[in-house]
């Protein structure tokens, strides 16, 4: 270290290329290494039952892409991405849910009592009439515009309202962590109009394409794909930005940031919008291909769950995200097929380890390797 | 309502307040005056209210005739099993994470996961319930229609007598003194002869001990599970900020506050939902008040 400070190189001579380790290039490549991961090692080894597991644990790691993005690199952490990933889950579920009543030929006699098609549960539940707000959901571009615009403005408007009050560190994971708990109260108290803690489930088709054919389910798990690359693309975009670089300014010394003229409630709320935006993607695809938006995945567990995803694979590392959403994801089935009694020592006991000894995940712990290799 | 009703509501509103006072009075001390986010505070009340069952087992196997005792030794117990797991932890855990409170939340959350397991494998996955000792069972009759369980009075007396003793502990001892002086002022404090990593350990410790009284207190209320704690840990959390962190007058109002509005709204809607609501209530003044009802003013 001391030579190179002493010794700069002469202007303009060349510096040795240096030489390239297996991790550097692990690091440099990391997207396009993910992008023919998933692309086409996991769709041509894996049957198609491992391939809709591998597509649900992909949905999960749209939530842990944004912990990224809001955690490691904005500070705030967020205990309460479930809300995002439910609000995503369960606009998609309506519509699917419409587009199945109005198919649904036995329930026609039903109908014509209650003059529309209500999904089943309602009836269920002696719901007479469709309640106004799933009205729009009828509508394809409706549904898909709302899954995007609705969680950014709640989060934005939820996030600059308490950072302008200058709530921040662990209060605001405390208030992210009980709106979780109230989105999940409500959803398993308002049976009659959510299903309740059923969940909404038993769809059919998407525009009228069978949801249970093979072909259907490699068309959404190359969709999803496509969609977590774009997301983790965006976020590299984010990163290094302007923007990016202000709020990792902000996450590290707020005050300064903020003596210096910018306000950082907004970079905050903006981060924050994103993220959500990005969670409720992933709620959307994981309704869609697991056939099911229930409370079980919005309530403080699953919310506090998807952390430990960004945690594994590292806070800093939005490719490391998708790894950690993998290898737990994979973790939790492999467990539940074998010893499930062992889970909760599993998870319980990753949340402990990587906390204190892997604080930057996997992604850290190459870095470390690299840079002691750099070093010999 | 009728005054009878009115009086009933409140009553239960009163027992709520208990139950969620201990458990803050412990969660303000360790996150008030620590700073410390606690997750697995919820298993430390668990663990209390596991301890009191494992002794009234223990009573009714070995000493039937003395099981009129049980509870009250219950409650030491409890206390003495929380203070030393609270003390190890701090030891073997927290203390490493002072200065990342985030990663503090994630960690503790961790060990309530894993001391959920543990009390399913001890305790089995179903609620187990306690006796209740015969000098607690009846009620009090107050008029015709009002009556007040004494097991509820008890619990009542038992969480004033906490209290007073938390109070008196923080505010007119010398070890209260030191624990108030780190609070303050950590630095000053260490120069000024205080051994601060002690303090610490012992605050930390008295918090969990604190949760394992409240635990203890559960077992008159209702039964205990493996995810008791869990189904209390936010409620507990939402008081305390409520409160104003660095505040146990302020804990202990918003605790009242909380239980009364929760038992009220009980009555007029599902009791789901007014937990739903309450906790949305909260956040709302929350924004309003940002520092909580009583934010005290302390030197970071």
């Amino acid at each position: 270290m001391a030579n190179r400070i002493a010794e700069p190189p002469p202007p303009g001579a060349a510096t040795p290329a240096p030489r390239a380790s297996p991790i550097a290039l692990l690091f440099k490549l990391g997207l396009p290494i993910l992008a023919a991961l998933l692309l086409i090692a996991i769709p041509s080894f894996l049957g198609d039952f491992r391939l809709g597991l591998a597509a649900k644990y992909l949905c999960l790691a749209f939530p842990a892409v944004a912990i990224v993005l809001i955690w490691g690199y904005g500070g705030i952490l967020s205990l309460g991405q479930g809300i995002f990933f439910g609000l995503g889950g369960y606009m998609m579920a309506m519509f699917l849910k419409l587009e199945a009543a109005a198919q649904d030929n036995t329930g026609s006699a039903l109908s014509q009592f209650y003059g529309s098609n209500l999904p089943d549960f309602m009836v269920w539940n002696s719901v007479e009439a469709l309640p106004w707000w799933w009205l729009p959901f009828h509508h394809l571009w409706f549904t898909l515009g709302a899954i995007v615009i609705i969680p950014a403005v709640v989060a934005f408007a939820l996030a600059y309202a308490n950072f302008r009050k200058r709530v921040g560190g662990v209060y605001f994971s405390i208030i992210t962590l009980a709106l979780a708990s109230i989105m999940a109260i409500v959803i398993i108290g308002q049976q009659g109009v959510t299903g309740g803690a059923n969940g909404i489930t038993d769809f059919k088709t998407f525009v009228g394409i069978d949801l249970d054919t093979e072909s259907a389910k490699r068309g959404m798990y190359f969709t999803t794909v496509v969609l977590l690359l774009l997301s983790v693309l965006a976020g590299m975009f984010i990163i290094r930005s302007g923007f990016g670089k202000v709020l990792v300014a902000i996450r590290d010394r707020e005050d300064r940031v903020r003596f210096s003229g910018y306000d950082p409630a907004m970079f905050k709320a903006f981060i924050f919008a994103v993220g959500a935006v990005i969670s409720a993607i992933g709620g959307a695809m994981f309704t869609m291909q697991v056939g099911l938006a229930s409370p079980s995945l919005v309530g403080i567990v699953p919310s506090i769950e998807m952390v430990i995803y960004a945690a594994v694979g590292g806070r800093l590392s939005l490719v490391g995200a998708v790894y950690g959403a993998l290898i737990v994801g994979y973790a939790k089935t492999t467990f539940s097929e074998n010893f499930a009694e062992h889970w909760f020592y599993f998870i319980g006991g990753l949340f402990i380890l990587v906390t204190m000894f892997l604080p930057q995940g996997i992604a850290g712990l190459l870095d470390r390797f690299r840079a002691s290799r750099d070093r010999n | 309502m009728t005054f009878d009703i009115f009086v009933m509501q409140a009553f239960n509103g009163l027992s709520l307040f208990t139950v969620l006072v201990l458990m803050a009075l412990g969660l303000a001390i360790v996150f008030g005056l620590m700073g410390v986010i606690n997750m697995a505070h919820g298993e430390l009340m668990a663990m209390g209210a596991y301890t009191t069952y494992a002794t009234a087992q223990l009573f009714a196997k070995f000493m039937p005739s003395f099981m009129g005792i049980y509870f009250l030794v219950g409650i030491v117990f409890a206390f003495a099993v929380t203070f030393i797991f609270g003390f190890l932890l701090e030891r073997g855990l927290i203390r490493f994470l002072y200065q990342r409170p985030l990663d503090t939340m994630l960690a503790t959350w961790g060990l309530s996961l894993v001391l959920q397991q543990v009390f399913r494998h001890l305790f089995g996955p179903k609620e187990v319930g306690v006796p209740t000792v015969s000098w607690l069972q009846g009620a009090w009759q107050v008029s015709g229609d009002i009556q007040l369980p004494l097991s509820r009075i008890f619990i009542v007396g038992l969480t004033l007598a906490v209290s007073v003793a938390v109070y008196l502990l923080l505010f007119k001892t010398r070890w209260g003194l030191r624990i108030r002086a780190v609070t303050q002022n950590r630095a000053m404090s260490g120069a000024a002869g205080i051994n601060t990593e002690r303090v610490d350990a012992m605050s930390f410790a008295l918090g969990c001990g604190l949760a394992g009284i409240a635990g203890s207190s559960f077992t008159m209320l209702a039964s205990t599970g493996p995810v008791t704690g869990q189904q209390y840990i936010v409620d507990t959390f939402i008081v305390v900020v409520f409160g104003g962190v660095e505040s146990l007058l302020g804990t202990f109002a918003s605790a009242f506050l909380i239980g009364q509005m929760q038992s009220t709204l009980e009555y007029l809607l599902s009791g789901s939902m007014a937990k739903a609501t309450i906790l949305l209530l909260v956040i709302v003044a929350l924004y309003f008040r940002p520092n909580g009802l009583f934010a005290a003013k302390v030197r970071r």
